[in-house]
């Protein structure tokens, strides 16, 4: 993958905001390709909370969070925008003039590059990342004895293996790496696990049969050499504290959002949100717009509607950085044949 | 009108004013304290994990089994709640809590 992408807009954050940007800018004929560090579209709706419904989206007495994204997504169909997932966007570097800007943007996993004209930032609180929980020095064994994720599951053959969490995640990976593992141990605050029955029942069959071992408690410390982890204290439910030996320690707590690389882009920010103004929702850097939660302005209000009309508005600008000869028409989808063919609707 | 009195991060004691029918959650967020409260109050992230005064934790409603969900992703105490899940009332008045640990 050494090839640039070249596209109008890059759109960073799957989320109902960037997906409605698609829109916006999808019938000023500006095509968009979409970056998201989830491996779904959605954002915090499809991820936190996809069940839950939504009673302020204009026209929507009630919707859930992934009913809305399914909605988005079959509205913005016809432009048939591009979804890079499970990719985070790592640096963004200004290459153009402040009258026609142009960026070159780079994603971290697989190193994709993109050149493009404007860049629209619909990030939300940031990009989900692992919760990594408050254990003190936690940070100096990450690496080698501390893990969010596992990418290589040769990583723990033959290792004391110490399993954190009561979740999909969390048993997903003790039923997995158990036949690898030296010694498998699953830690949980109590005797109740949100994972698929059936793994639930799968990791109670190997506890049964002497073949891994399940605490109830919370990890107070950790011990070892930092970076060389050798095991840690569990304060149990009786209140009782025991040490359990290990090489590795797998915590998993869910996701949480983080900023993360957009406070390196040379963008001003606010208590880790990005000033805009209210006419076009573009950033201090000509070219690069901020809409939905993650800008600030006077009256900011942190509604998806929100979000919806800003990325209205920042499709104007955007237009005249991709189009700079075009004159901008204001149309209305009920009555124009042209959005119409493009929408793929027209008579 | 009454108070609660929350001991932030770096121990120091702040005695917060309140308005029925709010969140704990919100009456944090809204006099400024540190609490995070991604969700918004949705019981669905477990950045506004709070430890209660042991002698206020009998007096509330018990937890649902949404917020235990929800406190599996945090290191809990046997006081742990979610403040987002306690909604102030008048015989809340003067209840006594403690920000717990921001996770990294």
């Amino acid at each position: 993958m050494t090839d640039n992408i070249e596209t109008d807009v890059v759109v960073i954050g799957a989320g109902p905001v960037g997906l409605f940007a698609v829109f916006e800018l999808g019938l000023l004929d500006i095509k968009c390709h979409l970056i998201d560090i989830l491996p779904k579209v959605g954002g915090q709706c499809a991820e936190l909370y996809p069940e839950k419904p939504i009673y302020d989206i204009p026209g929507f007495p009630m919707v859930t969070g992934q009913g809305l994204v399914d909605n988005l997504l079959a509205q913005i169909e016809p432009f048939h925008p591009t979804f890079h997932l499970n990719e985070m966007v790592e640096s963004v570097e200004p290459i153009g003039t402040a009258e026609a800007p142009l960026f070159r943007v780079k994603t971290a996993e697989n190193g994709t590059t993109f050149i493009c004209k404007a860049l629209v930032i619909a990030a939300g609180g940031g990009s989900f990342q692992p919760k990594k929980p408050p254990i003190e020095n936690i940070e100096a064994y990450e690496g080698t004895g501390v893990f969010y994720a596992v990418r290589h599951m040769q990583m723990f053959r033959n290792k004391r293996v110490l399993i954190v969490g009561g979740g999909d995640s969390a048993l997903d990976w003790t039923v997995n790496l158990q036949p690898l593992a030296k010694r498998l141990t699953l830690l949980h605050r109590r005797d109740a696990f949100r994972a698929a029955p059936h793994t639930v029942e799968k990791m109670r069959n190997l506890v049964a049969s002497g073949d891994m071992d399940l605490h109830l408690g919370q990890v107070t410390h950790l011990k070892g050499k930092s970076p060389v982890l050798e095991g840690v204290s569990i304060k149990k439910d009786d209140g009782s504290i025991v040490d359990v030996a290990c090489d590795v320690l797998l915590p998993f707590f869910g996701l949480t959002m983080k900023l993360g690389p957009i406070a390196d882009w040379g963008l001003n920010l606010h208590e880790n949100l990005i000033p805009v103004d209210t006419e076009k929702f573009e950033t201090s850097v000509p070219g690069i717009f901020a809409i939905g939660d993650i800008n600030t302005y006077p009256g900011k209000l942190k509604l998806i509607l929100s979000g919806f009309h800003e990325g209205a508005l920042a499709a104007q600008k955007v237009h005249r950085y991709v189009y700079p000869d075009k004159k901008l028409l204001f149309q209305y989808t009920t009555s124009s044949t042209s959005l119409q063919k493009k929408l793929g609707v027209a008579a | 009108m009454g108070v609660i009195h929350v001991t932030d991060r770096t121990g120091k004691r702040h005695t917060l004013e309140c308005i029925e029918g709010w969140r704990v959650m919100e009456i944090i967020r809204d006099w400024g304290l540190p609490i995070e409260g991604l969700c918004g109050g949705a019981c669905e992230c477990a950045t506004c994990h709070v430890f209660v005064n042991e002698d206020w934790l009998g007096r509330l409603y018990p937890a649902t089994d949404e917020e235990e969900d929800q406190l599996d992703t945090v290191v809990t105490r046997p006081t742990s709640r979610l403040s987002c899940q306690i909604i102030w009332t008048p015989e809340l008045d003067g209840l006594e809590l403690t920000l717990a640990p921001a996770s990294g």
